[in-house]
This record gives C-alpha cells, sequence and structure tokens, in this order.
C-alpha cells in the first residue's frame, strides 16, 4: 500500500499501557475475554482481526469510552477505576482517532484543534493556536486552519483529527480503524501522516486492516477473534508464518486481492 | 445554440460555459414555478385573477375609503365606506399602555428603547458597541422591573393597571427569555443518568405538556392561593408569567431533546477522549450543535408562547385582545369588530413575522457545510 520501504525502528521504554485478565460483556453477550497485553512506550502495535471480533472495544477500554467489568487497565501508571479523576488523567495523556473523524462540523479546523488544550490543559489561546499550527504543518493542510471540516476531504479531516489529537501532546495514540472510511485515493495521506508519527517514537496502538502499514511500522500484530486475543508475533512472522488456524484463515481472506 | 453545442473539444479540456438563457435567471424561475404543466397554468392564471378580484377591493376598504379621523362611529360611516381606523387612533394609547398612569408612560417608553437597543445588540454581531449592549444587557431586566413597577424614587404602579401591547411584549419577552434555558435544563435532566433527576424532569414535562395552558391559567389565578399559607399575596402578573414560562419550558425541552438525539454519539465520544468534562462538552460541543437544528422548532415554541399570551384575557388581564373586546362594548363604537381584530392581528403578525425571519437568517449564518 505504501511506498515506505525502511522498517521503522524499535526503541522501547518503560510500560506504558497494562491489560490484565480484562473482561467486558455488553448485558450478557460476553464480548472481550480476558485479555493480557502490555504495550512498552514507544511501541506500536496493530490490532486486527474480523469485524465483531472486539478490537474496537479493547482499544476503547484503554481511554475508558467503554467500561470493563473484570481485570484492570493500567495506563502510564494510572489504573482505570470509576474515579473520574483517573479517568480525566488517562483521557489528558491518551490520544484518539476515530474512523469517522468525529470533528466537531461547528468549529473551524482551528477550533476543533485548540479547544482541548484551552478547556483541559487551560493553555493560553494563542499559545494553542501557534502548537495547533504547528501541528496543522505536520499533517500538511496549515492552509485550511480557517475552514470549516464540512469543508475538507474525507483524508483532510481525519488528518486533522490527528492534529488535534496531538496538540494534546499525548503519550500514547489509540487508531480506531482510521483509514476505513475513506476513499482509496486519500488512504495513503492519512497512513503517511500515522508513519511519520511511528517514526518519532509515539505510542500507538492502531485497529486496521492496512496490512503494508502493519508491516512498515508495526513492532507486534495482533490478531482478535470472538473476544480474545488469538495470535500476536512480530509483523514477520505474524504474515509469514501465521500458527493458528484462524488467522491462517483470516490473512488468506484478506491478503486474497 | 446549435453551433455551440456542435463544437466539439478535446478530452479533458471543455471549458466552463454559461448555462444556455432559458436555463437561468428569471425565465427559469417562471417557467419552473409558475407555468410548469397544464395544472400548474391553469392554477397560476385562477390565482392572479383572485388576487385582482381582492387586492383592490381590500385595498379601497382599508386605505383610500378609511377614516383615520372621527369623534365616533356614525361620523365616521357619514365619512366614507371604507374601514373606521377612527377608533384605533382614538383608544391607540389604551392598546399601547392599558392602564398605566399617563404621568408615568415616558417609563414604558424608555424601558421599550432600552429594550430595543439590547434586542439588536443580542441579536445583530456586527452592531456597533456590542460588547458594552452585552453587558448592559445583564442588568436591563432589573432596570426594566425597576422603571416598570416604580419604587425607590419612581412613583409605584400595580400590575393591574398593566394592558396591551405593553402587557404581551411583558409576557412574551419574559417567557421567551426564561423558558429557553429551563428547556435546555429540562432537556438535558432527562437524559440525565440520575435517576432522580431524570424521573423529575419527564414528570415535569409530561404533566405540563398533558394539560391545557387555559387550565393552568386558571389554576394560577384561583386555585395557588388555596394551596398557599394564608396571607401570601402573590401577584396576578407573577403567576401568569410563571405559568407561560412553565408551559414553554416543557414543550422547549422536547423540541431540544429532539437536537440532542440528532448529534453523533461520536461528538461526546470524540470530547470525552480528550479529556472534556461533562458540562464543557455540553456547553462547546453538543448544545450548540443540537441548538442549532432545534432553531425552527425553538422559535417555533416562542412564537406560540407569544400568541398564547392572548390567554390571559380569560383571566381578566387585559392584553391587546383584551382591550379590544372592552372597547368594542362602547355604544359609541359599536359594529367594528373587523378593524379592531384586524388591528391586533397585523401587531401579531409582525412580531411573529420578525422572529421568523430572523430564526432563517440565524440558521443561514450558523451553517458551516456540514450534513449528518
Amino acid at each position: 500500500m505504501n511506498t515506505e520501504t525502511q522498517k521503522v525502528q524499535h526503541e522501547l521504554g518503560d510500560v506504558a499501557i497494562k491489560i490484565h485478565e480484562m473482561h467486558k460483556w455488553y448485558g450478557s453477550f460476553h464480548v472481550l475475554k480476558d485479555i493480557n497485553l502490555e504495550v512498552q512506550s514507544g511501541e506500536r502495535i496493530v490490532v486486527c482481526g474480523p469485524s465483531g471480533s472486539g478490537k474496537s472495544t479493547m482499544i476503547r477500554c484503554i481511554n475508558r469510552l467503554e467500561e470493563h467489568q473484570k481485570g484492570d487497565i493500567i495506563v502510564d501508571g494510572t489504573e482505570l477505576t470509576n474515579d473520574l479523576k483517573n479517568i480525566e488523567a488517562v483521557r489528558r495523556e491518551v490520544g484518539m482517532v476515530f474512523q469517522h473523524f468525529n470533528l466537531f462540523p461547528h468549529l473551524t479546523v482551528m477550533e476543533n484543534c485548540t479547544l482541548a488544550p484551552i478547556w483541559v490543559r487551560k493553555t493560553p489561546k494563542t499559545e494553542a493556536e501557534a502548537i495547533a499550527m504547528q501541528y496543522l504543518e505536520r499533517v500538511k493542510i496549515p492552509e485550511q486552519a480557517h475552514k470549516f471540516p464540512g469543508q475538507l476531504s474525507g483524508g483532510q479531516q481525519q488528518r486533522v483529527a490527528i492534529a488535534r489529537s496531538l496538540c494534546m501532546n499525548p503519550k500514547i495514540m489509540l487508531f480506531d480503524e482510521p483509514t476505513s472510511a475513506l476513499d482509496p485515493e486519500m488512504i495513503k495521506e492519512v497512513l503517511d501522516v500515522m508513519i511519520e508519527l511511528a517514526r518519532e517514537g509515539m505510542t500507538m496502538i492502531c485497529v486496521t486492516h492496512e496490512m503494508g502499514f502493519a508491516k512498515t511500522v508495526a513492532n507486534r500484530v495482533i490478531f482478535m477473534d470472538a473476544g480474545q486475543i488469538i495470535e500476536q508475533n512480530e509483523p514477520n512472522e505474524f504474515f509469514n508464518n501465521p500458527q493458528n488456524e484462524r488467522t491462517q484463515l483470516f490473512l488468506s481472506q484478506i491478503l486474497q486481492h | 445554440m446549435t453551433t455551440q453545442s456542435t463544437q466539439k473539444y478535446e478530452p479533458g479540456t471543455h471549458p466552463d460555459l454559461p448555462p444556455p438563457f432559458t436555463a437561468s435567471g428569471p425565465v427559469k424561475w417562471v417557467r419552473e414555478n409558475l407555468f410548469s404543466s397544464p395544472a400548474n397554468i391553469i392554477m397560476t392564471l385562477l390565482a392572479a385573477f383572485a388576487l385582482y378580484k381582492m387586492v383592490p377591493g381590500m385595498f379601497s376598504w382599508a386605505f383610500t375609503d378609511a377614516t383615520f379621523l372621527a369623534a365616533d362611529r356614525n361620523e365616521c360611516r357619514a365619512l366614507s365606506s371604507g374601514a373606521c381606523w377612527a377608533f384605533i387612533v382614538q383608544r391607540w394609547e389604551l392598546f399601547t399602555y392599558g392602564f398605566y398612569p399617563e404621568a408615568e408612560r415616558w417609563r414604558v417608553n424608555l424601558t421599550f428603547v432600552l429594550l430595543l437597543v439590547v434586542i439588536v445588540g443580542l441579536l445583530w454581531e456586527n452592531c456597533p458597541g456590542r460588547k458594552w449592549i452585552i453587558r448592559f444587557s445583564i442588568i436591563f431586566p432589573f432596570l426594566a422591573f425597576w422603571l416598570i413597577m416604580g419604587g425607590f424614587g419612581l412613583q409605584r404602579v400595580t400590575t393591574d393597571q398593566f394592558g396591551g401591547f405593553m402587557l404581551t411584549l411583558i409576557i412574551g419577552i419574559v417567557g421567551i427569555s426564561l423558558s429557553l434555558p429551563i428547556g435546555i435544563c429540562l432537556a438535558l435532566g432527562r437524559q440525565s443518568n440520575l435517576p432522580i433527576i431524570k424521573y423529575a424532569c419527564i414528570g415535569f414535562i409530561e404533566f405540563i405538556r398533558g394539560v391545557p395552558l387555559i387550565t393552568l391559567l386558571f389554576v394560577a389565578s384561583t386555585m395557588l392561593s388555596y394551596f398557599l399559607p394564608p396571607g401570601t399575596n402573590f401577584n396576578l402578573l407573577l403567576r401568569v408569567l410563571i405559568m407561560v414560562t412553565l408551559f414553554a419550558s416543557a414543550y422547549m425541552a422536547e423540541v431540544i431533546r429532539g437536537g440532542l438525539q440528532a448529534i453523533p454519539k461520536g461528538q461526546t465520544e470524540a470530547a470525552d477522549a480528550m479529556g472534556l468534562k461533562y458540562w464543557a462538552s455540553m456547553r462547546l460541543i453538543v448544545l450548540p450543535q443540537a441548538l442549532k437544528i432545534s432553531i425552527p422548532g425553538i422559535v417555533n415554541t416562542f412564537i406560540g408562547l407569544y400568541k398564547d399570551s392572548t390567554l390571559v384575557i380569560i383571566i381578566g388581564l387585559l392584553d391587546p385582545l383584551g382591550i379590544g373586546q372592552a372597547s368594542l362594548a362602547d355604544n359609541k363604537w359599536q359594529g367594528l369588530s373587523t378593524e379592531v381584530y384586524l388591528f391586533v392581528a397585523i401587531f401579531f403578525f409582525i412580531s411573529c413575522f420578525a422572529m421568523a425571519r430572523y430564526s432563517l437568517y440565524l440558521e443561514r449564518k450558523l451553517d458551516t457545510g456540514h450534513r449528518n
């Protein structure tokens, strides 16, 4: 998919996220079963699997958009409990990019980017705008700063969404199928921004089916099915030598075309 | 036309051309809207004929044949065959101020002028000195209360002397400016996770919506004095204001709830994911969008409230309609109900039409090219 051939280097640090024996139910439906995952800071993880396998639900538990019912999630040293203080602390350090961008349509691109720094971090407005401009330049759309999201293309909107998350200077970035809602022409511009981010050493967890992206940047690929982590491995091994039957089937299906 | 359409271009080099004459401008409009089909042509001609028959007659009745100055109905009749506006001209002050003492009416006028300044300042974004007007609008309600009610150096005026357009404006503006915030709170409360708040809001909304406004006004005028401890004297106008406001708030809450439900869940999720707290995410993200899409419904409720203020006639407050009815009982001016009701109708139409136009302007202004 992408033109990047040089593998992004590993530089791992302390534990950024620790998920221990985590379970989640929707009503009586057991969506996540005994999830154990440890992510080092600087690590880049790609999560894949068939739809309904719980990939999105798992990463949404990491910033508590979904509540887990059993087990522990510790993000950047803070345990996620019902304590709102902890939840807010985690959310300040974890950025998230959504499949449908979720930009705020009534605010300009600039206002989208400065809202959280101003209201959550209490950054002065001029400073927040300078930081926002810097990130908008990094995602290569500084000239769109004063437009509304509705006036941008899908790829541009998703890049704004990435810039908006980065403005909070997060330690961890979660990507929930960031390219699934995009036209093929626009996928590359978003992936390029994400690869750039990976190069700079951002801790990333990415739910995606872009296998080219996984090969280029991931330290580890995780395969989920029916609410469980079935297999995880470094990308080469994962793609060339999948162990589990379910993984083999999945890979054969998505790599066919 | 044929020469143009036969001209060929290399693939990918076709320039932008203007549309053909018949596909743009007034010609297109007339063809599409007035003469698009045989049925449409017939309707257009019939409507034109009806207008031709009705408008000149109405115009001469209301203007050219009308009498504007006369002592009584008989003089009117003697002078011309058209409308007798002399009655309105003579009672103009009664229609405007009710029984407000004549010497104190400057206070009502002053309040009205200040009100216009505040309204223009709040509603018109490019108004000069808007910053100061917005600050002034915070003290305006207290100032207006003092000016109209008196006390502290001004002669006291009791609320039973209020009437006419002044009364309509008081009820309308108090109701409108209070029912929106209360409605927002009720709508948010109805979605609350806390059962006490949620069911209190649902109970309130459903009760108020389920009862006719007239019933509430009767309760306000008679029953409240049974419920309240003896000796508490609760001003009738105040009771009406409370009831009208609560009534409009319940409707407002449902209109806004519709708007809130139309906001995709992703908006609050994005706000949550950034670490915004509940109130910040409501105030900065959800409400601005929900209120924007609710504008037609909100203004609809405002207009309804404003016109419903005429119901106070039933409990003895004299709004313009009440003044009109009372005046018609005057022997000197019998048989002028057409003029009186038309006059009151025009007053209401102007105010309500202005609100409707402003709401359209606001919708256009807030449009950011986003479609859900």
